[in-house]
């Protein structure tokens, strides 16, 4: 019996998020009060309170704060994959992203690296943001 | 009012802290608030404050309470991973103050060694996070050291260190699960699970079941054990999700801290026993620079040349802590059982002689959550 994807179950302004990486975009929010970069999506700027944010498609392009590289899986579903890296990268308008890296070798990511996002159709539900290498400062 | 001097620690049990046979976790958690009320000379029916938390009851004091046949007046279940019972020292002592209940007792079970290792937690996990395969918690902890050895120069031979001076305190422990010497090669030579973490820098998965027994400070005098005396609490919590700590090798444990030692009037020169949260060799280090035993990214030289072993310069986790002696899924209470032990004199060959004044360090989840507690043998320090 195959494991079965584990899935979450976005809820309101959650849904908002995963329903833009349906269409290819990653978003933040940014607060029209005090021009905080907001992630994950929120109701209320934790920086001022406000409720006034503004959802903003990202460029997709960071560099790496830290990772790590699994030699385990977290759940059967992933146990083909190990070993997998997984990334915290420090977006260009101010936010940090958390999501895999899909075309680096264990070994091959270090901190500070460019990193771009990409967009993978798991099913027709869920698109999953992920990270590849990326050249410094050049868009995709 | 402060609550400092004015609630004590007047019973503690820990029961099969590394393997149970037939015990569930409340079972486990019945037995040692039984055996915690004999250590002070009470019983259930003096009990009327029930704190506890658990990551196999939703509903945990309602579960205990019903297993023990008490009806409590006061319960707390605060839930912030395993600190939570560091953080519920100073809920009890402010409740007895406040006349809320009388006899508090906080008590924790778990079976995750029977349960096959399996970590066993009713936490959802952030739908930001849940789809990308982050093993909980050593995921984000490898994420942690990866940082820390970037910024600082940190190594693994450092790390495993504070493994190597666990075990040579646990070899002090008469029941001490593995009795013999670990070395940092053996360490370094254990498999990597989440790099840069192997599984010698994971403390143990083990059963076990804790309690202990709080009542005021004047009622503590009359009954038979030596009371251990809540000077200092602090509590403080930065995030949830590993992915909402803006800087991986800093915590707020330095709040924590500064509230408890402030509340009790003490500094960190003044204490005898140190008792740290050592989920992982990583988490330990960041704590014990935020706690202001070394500078911010020095951990990683302080933590060598057996400063942390038996006769070094700090005594650290004097039963081997979670690393080397036992960690049940939630560690809390027994680096508080431990640092009764201590200010008690009862410690055994691990005993530090004279010791009067314990500092308690908890963190929840990932370096989330923090409760500090300063205990001492006698009302004032
Ligand atoms: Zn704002």
């Amino acid at each position: 019996m195959t494991a079965q994807r584990p899935t979450p179950t976005p809820r309101g302004e959650e849904a908002v998020y995963f329903n833009h990486a349906a269409n290819r975009e990653l978003v933040f929010q940014r607060c029209s009060d005090c021009d905080r970069a907001v992630f994950y999506l929120r109701t209320l700027c934790p920086g001022c309170g406000s409720e006034s944010l503004e959802v903003t498609v990202s460029s997709g392009l960071g560099t790496v704060y830290s990772f790590t590289t699994q030699y385990r899986a977290a759940h059967p579903f992933f146990a083909a994959d190990v070993p997998y890296t997984l990334v915290l990268a420090d977006m260009e308008e101010g936010f940090r992203l958390f999501a895999n890296i899909v075309d680096r070798a264990p070994g091959d990511v270090h901190i500070g690296m460019p990193v771009e996002t990409i967009f993978d159709p798991v099913t027709d539900e869920l698109t999953l943001p992920r990270f590849r290498a990326a050249t410094a400062g050049v868009p995709s | 009012m402060s609550i400092s001097g004015s609630a004590a620690i007047v019973g503690a049990a820990q029961v099969d802290v590394f393997r149970t046979e037939g015990r569930s976790p409340v079972g486990l958690m019945a037995v040692a608030v039984r055996r915690a009320l004999q250590d002070a000379g009470l019983t259930l029916a003096d009990v009327d404050g029930l704190f506890t938390s658990s990551s196999y009851y939703a509903m945990p004091t309602l579960t205990l309470g019903e297993y023990l046949g008490i009806s409590p007046t006061h319960v707390d279940s605060t839930s912030i991973g395993g600190c939570g019972f560091i953080a519920q020292l100073a809920h009890a002592a402010a409740a007895l103050q406040a006349g809320l209940c009388t006899v508090a007792v906080i008590a924790y079970g778990s079976t995750q060694r029977s349960d096959a290792g399996k970590l066993v937690s009713m936490a959802e996990q952030s739908v930001y996070e849940l789809p990308y395969g982050l093993i909980h918690p050593i995921g984000a902890f490898g994420m942690v050291a990866q940082r820390h050895m970037h910024q600082y120069g940190t190594t693994s031979a450092q790390l495993a260190e504070l493994a190597v001076s666990a075990r040579q305190w646990a070899m002090l422990v008469d029941d001490a699960p593995y009795p013999t010497p670990l070395t940092v090669d053996e360490v370094l030579a254990s498999s990597i699970i989440a790099s840069p973490l192997h599984r010698l820098d994971c403390c143990l998965v083990t059963d076990g079941g804790g309690a202990i027994v709080l009542t005021s400070a004047e009622r503590a005098a009359d009954l038979r054990s030596d009371p251990v005396f809540l000077l200092g609490a602090g509590e403080a919590q930065n995030h949830r999700n590993i992915s909402q700590m803006a800087d991986l090798t800093t915590t707020v444990a330095r709040d924590s801290s500064h509230r408890a030692l402030s509340m009790a009037g003490v500094a960190l020169d003044d204490i005898d026993t140190v008792h740290v949260y050592d989920a992982f060799t990583i988490s330990l280090l960041v704590l014990l620079e935020d706690l202001g035993f070394c500078a911010k990214g020095e951990g990683g030289a302080f933590v060598g040349e057996g400063r942390l072993a038996p006769g070094g310069q700090l005594a650290l986790n004097t039963n081997g802590g979670g690393l080397s002696y036992t960690h049940p899924g939630m560690l809390g209470l027994f680096l508080v059982i431990e640092a009764v032990q201590q200010l008690r004199g009862n410690a055994g060959r691990r005993q530090i002689p004279g010791a009067r004044l314990s500092l308690v360090h908890g963190m929840g989840m990932t370096l989330a959550a923090h409760a500090t507690a300063v205990l001492s043998a006698t009302p004032q320090a």
